[in-house]
């Protein structure tokens, strides 16, 4: 049998330049000097100081992001889902989920919810008297519901043009062997979609990420609260938001690799 | 019982999208072992027919028997029909492998994967024994050094190979082709054929729509001719081809070469 291909060959990228060119060289020095500026003539005193409490902000924003994008996520499937080969309610309701939440300020429904929703709780002897009150006393609750829903609004509408853009014929093809429809979506229409959305969710997760600072608005203490307290301790204004930027870059960095490996386990080709 | 001679029976199959009839009554046997070539012209309804028999489509009427085990329908309510037994309508497909005009290999996995699924996910085929199986079939389809390639890292006629691998796997009571060929280009038709070719010859029992004649002539040993709905002339490929009775039928076959 002939092994003849005749797809044209896939994209290599040009070999990478040395390093040493004059113009790298250069500019190479400029940000060298740039550093050494920053660490040289600025105040960074007061880092030793608060190491501890920006390590513990640090995990809060990621616990955050964390938590918030995974449960949010495993809300957007179904909310995606409805939209695709949902019943009509369903259909409808999710549409104006994510039309709601999308259409109006995360900030806005961060407010709502912990000022109103708080507030109300707050009433309810039934409810200061629960179990969940000391819970839903504090801040992080709030945040964590707005940033989950903000979320999974979004996502959502992507994981809706994922699911709908997985070829029918994939589908069709599980149909024609037999397998269930619980088969078919766990096996074939899920992961296909998924993968069909990483490149997307990679961006959206790191959105999400610089949305956490919002929390602090409603007294969380996330790496951005503990920037804050520092400016208002130190009187410092540059230094340590020159910091929060280097940290949300290095975050970002992370989670950038991190998808990008998610991607390359299964290549795909054109598109 | 002992083993069913027949294969495929299908009796009085109509099938109307809203108000276009589609199939007229079509009824047709295949026997063990047969390969038989439908062919005629676009839109006379071969693919539609083909999707009935494993229920892609659901027929308006008739009845489907495979080994001879009758898919159960029931009226749904609306004129038409519906499985009556879901689980009755997945055993059957399981082993009615269908080939696609486009291939729809499962791109999220590699060729090995997509060929291993089924026996693994619905025939409960232990995971190595299915492997091993997949690996033999792969080498017969010349693909076995693909193995651990994604499909869109592959040729058409490599992509179409795979799934003609796929479909191989479930141990076939019958093979569907849909047009398997037309989607590729020319130079790649051969390999797609070759593998065919072959499974003809083994005796496997095939349904194949296509429109290479010469190749129809060749590896069936009857060719059904459809038009517009209906079985317009049947019979074995040198009848049909050597000496067309019906007017259509010559006009079809003048109007192909
Ligand atoms: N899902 C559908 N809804 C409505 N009409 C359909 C549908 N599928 C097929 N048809 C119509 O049924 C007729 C037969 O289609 P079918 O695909 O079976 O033809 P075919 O013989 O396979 O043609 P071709 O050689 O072009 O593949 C066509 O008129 C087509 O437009
Ligand atoms: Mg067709």
């Amino acid at each position: 049998m002939s092994e003849t291909v005749t797809t044209p060959p896939a994209y290599v990228a040009p070999a990478g330049r040395s390093l040493f060119e004059p113009h790298r060289l250069v500019l190479m020095a400029i940000f060298g000097v740039l550093v050494f500026c920053i660490i040289w003539f600025m105040r960074w005193d007061w880092l030793p100081r608060y190491s501890a409490k920006l390590v513990s902000g640090i995990g809060e924003s990621l616990l955050m992001l964390f938590a918030t994008s995974f449960v949010g996520f495993l809300l957007a499937v179904p909310i995606g889902l409805a939209q695709v080969a949902g019943p009509r309610l369903l259909k409808w309701l999710s549409v104006l989920f994510c039309t709601v939440i999308r259409g109006t300020p995360l900030l806005l429904q961060l407010w709502l919810l912990y000022y109103g929703l708080g507030s109300i709780f707050a009433q309810y002897p039934e409810i200061r008297q629960s179990f969940l009150w000391p819970y839903l006393r504090q801040a992080w609750p709030y945040g964590f519901l707005a940033l989950t829903l903000s979320f999974a609004a979004y996502e959502g509408e992507v994981m809706r043009g994922a699911f709908a853009g997985v070829p029918r014929g994939e589908l069709e093809a599980a149909d024609s062997f037999g397998m269930s429809r619980f088969q078919t979506f766990w096996r074939i229409w899920l992961p296909r979609a998924i993968h069909r959305a990483l490149p997307t969710l990679n961006g959206d997760t790191v959105l999400q990420l610089k949305s956490t600072p919002l929390i602090a608005t409603i007294t969380v203490v996330d790496v951005y609260g503990v920037i804050s307290r520092v400016r208002q301790d130190t009187y410092l204004t540059y230094e340590p938001l020159l910091l929060l930027a280097l940290i949300y870059l290095c975050l970002t960095g992370i989670l950038v690799y991190v998808f990008r490996k998610l991607e390359n386990r299964i290549p795909t080709r054109g598109v | 019982m002992n083993e069913p001679q027949q294969a495929i029976e299908v009796k009085d199959l109509h099938k109307r999208f809203g108000p276009l009839e589609v199939l007229k009554g079509i009824s047709l046997t295949a026997k063990q072992g047969d390969v038989i070539a439908i062919i005629g012209g676009s839109g006379s309804g071969k693919s539609t027919f083909l999707r009935c028999i494993n229920l892609l489509e659901l027929p308006t009427a008739g009845s489907v028997t495979v080994h001879g085990e009758t898919i159960e329908m029931k009226s749904d309510g609306q004129g038409g029909l519906m499985p009556a037994n879901r689980k009755q309508v997945q055993r059957i497909r399981s082993r009615l492998a269908m080939v696609f005009q486009s291939f729809n290999l499962w791109q999220h996995m590699t060729v090995l994967q997509n060929v291993t699924e089924v026996p693994v996910q619905v025939l409960g085929v232990p995971k190595d024994q299915a492997i091993a199986t997949a690996e033999t079939i792969l080498k017969r389809v010349g693909l076995y050094e693909k193995r651990d390639a994604y499909p869109s890292f592959l040729s058409g006629g490599q992509q179409q190979r795979a799934a003609i691998a796929r479909a191989l796997a479930v141990q076939p009571l019958a093979m569907l082709f849909d047009e398997p060929t037309s989607a590729l280009d020319p130079e790649l038709v051969g390999e797609v054929l070759s593998v065919i070719g072959d499974l003809a010859r083994e005796k496997r029992t095939m349904l194949l729509v296509t429109h290479e004649m010469k190749f129809a002539r060749e590896v069936s040993n009857h060719v059904v001719f459809l038009h517009n709905g209906l079985i317009e002339e049947q019979g074995p490929p040198e009848q049909i081809f050597g000496a067309p009775k019906s007017e259509r039928l010559k006009k079809f076959i003048s109007s192909i070469h």
